[in-house]
């Protein structure tokens, strides 16, 4: 039977790898890549063939900015019923974290899906509940198709889903970094589709493969890169085919565009991004909590926030630095203690690392 | 967020697919957003069905790699 971690197979590709001489960088965007790379160790076996692979601002939680979380736990406070993915519980607002309010006695739950969230309000009719909707194109057709489908009267959605493109682009545009070629994140390319990789292809010139996880997947997206870089012909390749067509989910993508809108918004670690955020239409603005609670939120001062002293995850979300660069990691900021975002969520290139080196830079 | 895993549709009622992940975990899954039958595999992501796996283009990418095996080292 073929396994997509087929040690023979890998050491092919390596070994091809290790014939180009090369001295590369690349970067992923996606907490599941960088997962991968550490926990196969492939990310040392990439340093020792000259290839470099930096993450980028591929993971959601992290690069949602402290004053949307203080939103959630300004809404939290006045007595709404708040529920979000487990891993926006701990990233803190401006002062305190979900997880702490819920210690002071607000009502702030945990859901595994937005459908969990639908049912918390059937089942509590006498209270409005609100679904802190974060994620890329991966998680906002699930809130589209939720809210076309219809939802309790009682049920609104704090919208912080953002567009993942625009994100790369402005990445590319700021030029901070010399990349050699990008490795697009499998599961939010099974909704977009090959368009948006084409349109940077387009602008960057720059070579771009689509990979999905298994390490037997990062090797060759990475081989594919490095023949592309070689030869000077940069393209759009799929690798992940099985998952990923060219034209994307269609139906997803037609749900995402009747529920949302776009809208310059923040992103941490970034300055504003163009038409990147993901804004209810008109058609749903009795179900946007920012519309319907608004006299709750206008007390949410955006001006006065600074992010935690030391903390690099700024810089690291723009792939500028890697974790062991920052000097908090591991010491003062752990994934029991973290600072900052990138060590809160279990996508975050901080929280992996630790987990999988212990907060210690493995020599090679 | 981007974690997504597959899983084999057992029954689909309506947008609702009883799905199962394997090692006895079966959970129901909504397919609202793929068209999909029983017994295809599906990419899972919170709950919601994203994708259909294409198991042709599986085979291929596996054959695509069976390929690179005969690289003349």
């Amino acid at each position: 039977m073929f396994k997509f971690k087929d040690p023979q197979l890998a050491n092919r590709i390596i070994d091809e790898l290790r014939k180009m001489n090369l001295n590369i960088r690349l970067m992923h965007a996606c907490g599941t890549h960088q997962d991968t790379l550490i926990k196969s160790g492939l990310n040392s076996v990439f340093e020792k063939l000259g290839v470099e692979i930096r993450q980028g601002p591929g993971c959601p939680i992290c690069v949602t900015p402290a004053n949307e979380i203080e939103e959630a736990i300004t809404l939290a406070e006045h007595g709404l019923t708040l529920t979000v993915f487990g891993d926006a519980m701990r990233v803190t607002g401006f002062s305190k974290s979900l997880y702490d309010a819920r210690a002071e006695g607000c009502d702030v739950r945990i859901v595994y899906s937005i459908g969990d969230a639908v049912k918390i309000a059937e089942e509590n009719p006498g209270k409005n509940v609100v679904f802190l909707a974060i994620g890329f194109e991966t998680t906002a057709p699930a809130t589209a198709s939720t809210l076309i489908h219809g939802v309790p009267e009682n049920f609104y959605i704090l919208s912080s889903h953002r567009y993942f493109p625009p994100a790369l682009d402005t990445l590319l545009s700021l030029g901070e970094i010399r990349l050699d070629g990008l490795i697009q994140p499998g599961h939010v390319s099974v909704i977009t589709g090959l368009s948006p990789y084409y349109a940077l292809l387009k602008k960057y010139n720059i070579p771009q493969v689509i990979a999905g996880f298994e390490p037997l997947d990062m090797l060759l997206a990475v081989y594919s890169l490095s023949k592309q870089i070689i030869a000077c012909s940069p393209k759009v390749e799929n690798e992940y085919t099985r998952a990923v067509t060219d034209e994307g989910n269609l139906l997803a993508k037609e749900y995402m565009t009747k529920v949302f809108e776009p809208y310059d918004v923040v992103w941490r670690g970034f300055p504003v991004i163009k038409s990147s955020g993901m804004r209810l239409r008109k058609a749903f603005k009795d179900k946007d909590a920012r519309i319907v609670f608004a006299d709750f939120l206008k007390d949410v001062d955006t001006q006065h926030y600074e992010e935690p002293k030391g903390c690099r995850c700024n810089e690291i979300l723009r792939g500028l630095v890697d974790s062991f660069d920052c000097p908090l990691f591991g010491n003062k900021c752990t994934p029991e203690h973290p600072v900052g975002p990138c060590m809160v969520s279990v996508e975050g290139n901080c929280n992996i690392n630790y987990r999988y080196t212990g907060g210690k830079k493995l020599k090679i | 967020m981007c974690l997504a895993i597959p899983g084999r549709i057992l029954e689909i009622n309506g947008n609702i697919a009883k799905t199962d992940f394997g090692e006895g975990i079966v959970r129901n899954v909504n397919v609202s957003l793929v068209k999909a039958r029983v017994g295809d595999y599906i990419i899972v992501h919170a709950g919601f069905a994203i994708q259909v796996l294409n198991e042709n283009e599986a085979k291929k990418t596996i054959k695509m790699f069976k390929d690179l095996l005969k690289i003349s080292a």
